[in-house]
């Protein structure tokens, strides 16, 4: 399978995405923001960072680059695309995910090891996140507090688009487990089609366990494994 | 001309940065304070002279990109 890691001024960690998919024995490269073809691309990750300095808002200039209108392109034709942290924010910011990330409640830019409940395993993102496992990766992020309106907040419960919750040890969602005053503890969620999903933690840099934590490599299993199915399917 | 965009969180959304400049103006002893909402402030000097075409198409854009219209209300004025 090949990934495609985008690169913006100022992105990061998109070196730890390509590395988390090389491990896993697929393939990965980076793509600079300015060109406008995913060539040959089966899934796209846009990773985190500060691109283009979080000018007027994170991820709102970001959007505008060639490599984004060739990402809603891929988007619309059910391609997989992943938004880790400011690559969530980007996405959102694009249209192609629903609501927005704000400062964190207590304005502190917050870089931990967090837990996370996997809402739903019915998504490319999750399906191989055995049941009841909580995820331990890390954050590190300033504005992560994810916010939509009523309406829009009923839809994702409805349409089971809440992907990842923040949670204690336990698999509580918990006030104090909540890092920035999310809605509903909401850490990922993913569109209704169910192929673009966006989440402020951070699974590329816990996919070993020298790291830390391997739970990271969980999600990237799970994209694998839709695109072997669909492969699949197709045949 | 010269068109000024004033951008305020909207009511919904938290402010946590309002919340602390009231709470800094309270310790201060500044009373009275009710409410303080941070936001920004986009001044746009425009070529031309026509207010009602440019009214139109700043409106789009600070409804496009210039504010985000999930989490932010915005104000336009040209002068």
């Amino acid at each position: 399978m090949n990934f495609v890691v985008l690169q913006f001024p100022a992105s990061n960690c998109d070196q730890d995405a390509v590395h988390g998919v090389r491990i896993l024995g697929h393939s990965a490269r980076l793509l600079w923001h300015k060109e406008s073809s995913l060539g040959d691309a089966d899934a796209v990750i846009v990773p985190g960072g500060f691109s283009y300095g979080d000018y007027l808002r994170c991820g709102a200039i970001a959007r505008f680059s060639p490599v984004m209108q060739a990402v809603k392109q891929f988007a619309e034709n059910g391609g997989l695309v992943l938004g880790i942290c400011n690559g969530f924010q980007v996405l959102t910011e694009a249209g192609l995910l629903p609501g927005a990330l704000i400062r964190n409640r207590d304005l502190q830019f917050h870089c931990e090891h967090i837990y996370l409940k996997t809402a739903t395993n019915d998504s490319p993102f999750t399906s191989q996140i055995p049941s009841g496992k909580l995820l331990r990766v890390p954050i590190a992020h300033g504005e992560g507090c994810y916010f939509a309106d009523n309406e829009t907040l009923d839809r994702l419960v409805a349409h089971r688009q809440v992907l990842w919750q923040y949670c204690d040890a336990t698999g509580n969602l918990t006030d104090a487990s909540n890092p920035n005053g999310a809605l509903q503890n909401i850490a990922g969620i993913c569109n209704e089609r169910r192929n673009v999903a966006g989440l402020m933690p951070h699974p590329e840099r816990a996919c070993e366990p020298l790291l830390g934590s391997a739970d990271g490599r969980l999600v990237f299993e799970s994209m694998i494994h839709a695109w072997h199915s669909r492969l699949a399917k197709a045949a | 001309m010269k068109a000024k965009i004033i951008i305020t969180p909207k009511k919904a959304v938290l402010d946590p940065q309002g919340k602390t400049v009231q709470t800094a103006l309270e310790h201060m002893g500044y009373r009275g304070v009710k409410a303080v909402h941070v936001g920004k402030y986009l001044e746009i000097e425009l070529e031309g002279t026509d207010k009602e075409a440019a009214r139109q198409q700043l409106n789009e854009a600070a409804h496009k990109f210039l504010s985000n219209p999930v989490i932010e209300d915005y104000k336009l004025e040209i002068e």
